[in-house]
């Protein structure tokens, strides 16, 4: 007969996740590739201190050389330290505007499901945004408000904040929905009765008894939004509605780019490789985490 | 059934008005000035003249009536006389872009034929893609196919379409010489000659959003099918002796599309602004196009009707997706 083993106190439900995930080759693979591509801009700069900005019209539209891996742009700006600094904001520009989004998202999902009364003006409020044509919208958001934010916040920190606001205020319909399902069905269950019953207010069982079990649809959406932010700003900066020419995201470097297109096509095809390594990894990773995350798969 | 259409009808005229209301104001309430890339040495009462000449001297919500008649009413009745070739247009002014001075209508309807040719071509293919990779990806789980179906998708979800369109011009045209990068609207289709230059020039277009289509409609024919081969007729047909063949394509296929098609259709605006990046990329002067150069150009009437358009094919084809599943599901019955 075999002693019962002890619980080790450290496995919880998150390290049967972690086994999960780990088995799932796809999204390991996806998570490293994403990990290296957050190594490569926040410690890249660190290690090729070459000034992104540094205009050097002798060294106009160089191929690769060993002062320059990747060559040069059409002001003889070095491409690799480019690629390390706009990586450093299209991503920060994606994590932003999940954080936003999926926020906003889990605001409208936990209201509209835990509070019925305040349920249907949300869910037509979602409905109206679900029917918005959101890239038209974008970018009508940033030809308006682009010089009166920059005017007042600057240049770069004002296009920043439009872009994440847009974006953020764009996608964060589908959190709502997913979360508001899950807080209704969790509602119901007994544990939040008895909770209630206890006279806990709202505000902490939602705190302490919903948000912890709405937890995993959260994390894959924002897994997601990731994704789904840095596409969007890409797509944007690629339209030239995004940010101005001197800070480089790579949506930005790939519309800088298509003008030389016939006679440099590297330089357009790296930062389209960087957006689409990136969008890919994190897309593995979501998918992995989902089925990671629901025991039954 | 008809009810219901009636009255998802009526629900939708709310929607596109309060829509169309949103981006009325939005233009509107917000910091940019039309007049700002006027030249600065206007003197300040022509300038005036000009705005009352562009309609903006009224408050806003005597031009959004302005606007909304003259969407519904004025470029109509318009557009009707100048197909019937009767005098049926209705009195009032015409809706003007400030950008060119023509109405409006009239410049949509001349750049609408190239979006259409380009997403409806995309949209085709990609479905005929898409159905027959996630028929193969669902009947081996698993194997070759279904990883490389998957990958697909993957790359199609994930890679944006102005990477996939410019890694195909570099490829197609830059290297190999074989397509055109730039697409030529003057082009007429006269003989055959004319009609592979023109077959040429669609090709890279079309592709790039074939993909983007293909990827997302074959995981949902792919989980459609999976969803039916668990079901208990599957059985019932294979015990009956029925060949895998008619199992899959006379039993499986047909309900596996049920949801398939109102993905199908609920996917249609998606593609169309899909399109804005797709014809700045190969220079197609489509409705994408058009709207990017009247924001660059800050012609908002132009702006105001473009995604006024854009809106009515969301809430239109959400609609006909709704519709579609309840005359092709017996079992759904929303009356």
């Amino acid at each position: 007969m075999t002693e019962p083993t002890a619980l080790d106190p450290l496995r919880n439900q998150w390290w049967a996740v972690w086994d999960r995930l780990r088995r799932n080759r796809a999204a390991l693979a996806g998570g490293l590739l994403f990990a290296g591509l957050l190594i490569f801009v926040a410690l890249g700069p660190l290690l090729w201190m070459v000034d992104p900005w540094q205009i050097d019209p002798d060294n106009r539209n160089q191929g690769p050389s060993l002062g320059h891996p990747l060559g040069t742009d059409q002001l003889g700006r070095d491409l690799l330290a480019r690629l390390m600094v706009g990586g450093r904001i299209t991503l920060a520009v994606g994590v932003a505007a999940m954080a936003l989004g999926v926020g906003l998202g889990v605001l409208i999902g936990v209201v509209a499901g835990y509070f019925r009364r305040l349920d249907g003006v949300l869910m037509r409020l979602t409905d109206l945004f679900l029917a918005l044509p959101i890239l038209p919208i974008l970018l009508v958001l940033v030809l308006l408000f682009r010089e009166a934010l920059a005017a007042r916040l600057g240049e770069a920190a004002g296009i920043f904040l439009l872009v994440v606001g847009a974006i953020a205020l764009t996608s964060w319909m589908h959190t709502a929905r997913i979360v508001r399902a899950d807080v209704m069905a969790i509602k119901e269950r007994d544990f939040i009765v008895a909770a209630q019953s206890i006279g806990t207010p709202p505000r902490r069982i939602i705190t302490r008894h919903i948000l912890p079990n709405v937890l995993s649809p959260v994390i894959v959406s924002a897994t997601l939004g990731v994704a789904g932010a840095i596409m969007t700003e890409s797509a944007l900066s690629f339209l030239g509605m995004g940010f101005p020419p001197d800070v480089p995201t790579w949506g930005r470097m790939v519309f800088d780019a298509v003008d030389y297109m016939q006679q440099f096509p590297g330089r357009v095809l790296w930062p389209g490789a960087f957006i689409s390594l990136t969008v890919l990894s994190v897309n593995y990773l979501g998918d992995g985490l989902r089925a990671a995350l629901d025991p039954r798969g | 059934m008809l009810t219901y259409t009636l009255r998802r009808l009526a629900l939708a005229v709310p929607t596109l008005l309060l829509i169309s209301l949103i981006v009325f104001l939005l233009l509107d309430l917000a910091p940019g000035d039309p007049m700002a890339q006027m030249p600065l040495t206007i003197p300040p009462e022509v300038r005036e003249q000009m705005r009352i000449a562009l309609g903006l001297g009224e408050p806003w919500y005597v031009r959004y009536v302005a606007w909304l008649h003259m969407v519904f009413v004025v470029e109509p009745s318009h557009m009707l006389a100048a197909a019937t070739g009767v005098d049926l247009a209705a009195e009032g002014a015409r809706l003007l872009s400030w950008q060119s001075r023509a109405p409006v209508a009239e410049i949509i309807a001349q750049r609408l034929p190239q979006t259409l040719w380009v997403v409806g071509l995309s949209y085709l293919f990609g479905i005929l893609v898409a159905v027959p990779l996630g028929i193969a990806s669902a009947r081996r789980p698993g194997s070759w196919i279904d990883q490389t179906g998957t990958l697909i998708a993957m790359l199609g979800f994930s890679v944006p379409t102005f990477v996939t369109g410019v890694l195909m011009i570099v490829i197609f045209s830059v290297t190999l010489g074989w397509l055109p990068s730039m697409y030529d609207t003057t082009l007429e289709v006269t003989d055959w000659q004319s009609l592979r230059r023109q077959a040429a020039q669609l090709a890279m277009p079309v592709a790039v959003l074939a993909l983007y289509n293909a990827a997302q409609i074959s995981r949902h024919v792919r989980a459609a099918m999976l969803d039916n081969l668990a079901e208990d007729y599957v059985r019932t047909v294979r015990a009956k002796g029925m060949s895998e063949r008619v199992v899959i394509y006379l039993h499986v296929l047909r309900n596996a599309m049920i949801p398939v098609v109102t993905v199908i259709a609920l996917g249609v605006p998606s593609i169309f602004a899909g399109a804005i990046i797709t014809e700045q990329i190969f220079r197609v002067n489509g409705i994408g196009a058009l709207l990017i150069s009247s924001i660059h150009a800050a012609d908002y009437p132009m702006v105001q009707t473009l995604t006024f358009l854009f809106a009515v094919l969301i809430v239109l084809f959400n609609l006909v997706a709704d519709i579609l599943y309840g005359m092709l599901d017996p079992r759904i019955r929303y009356d």
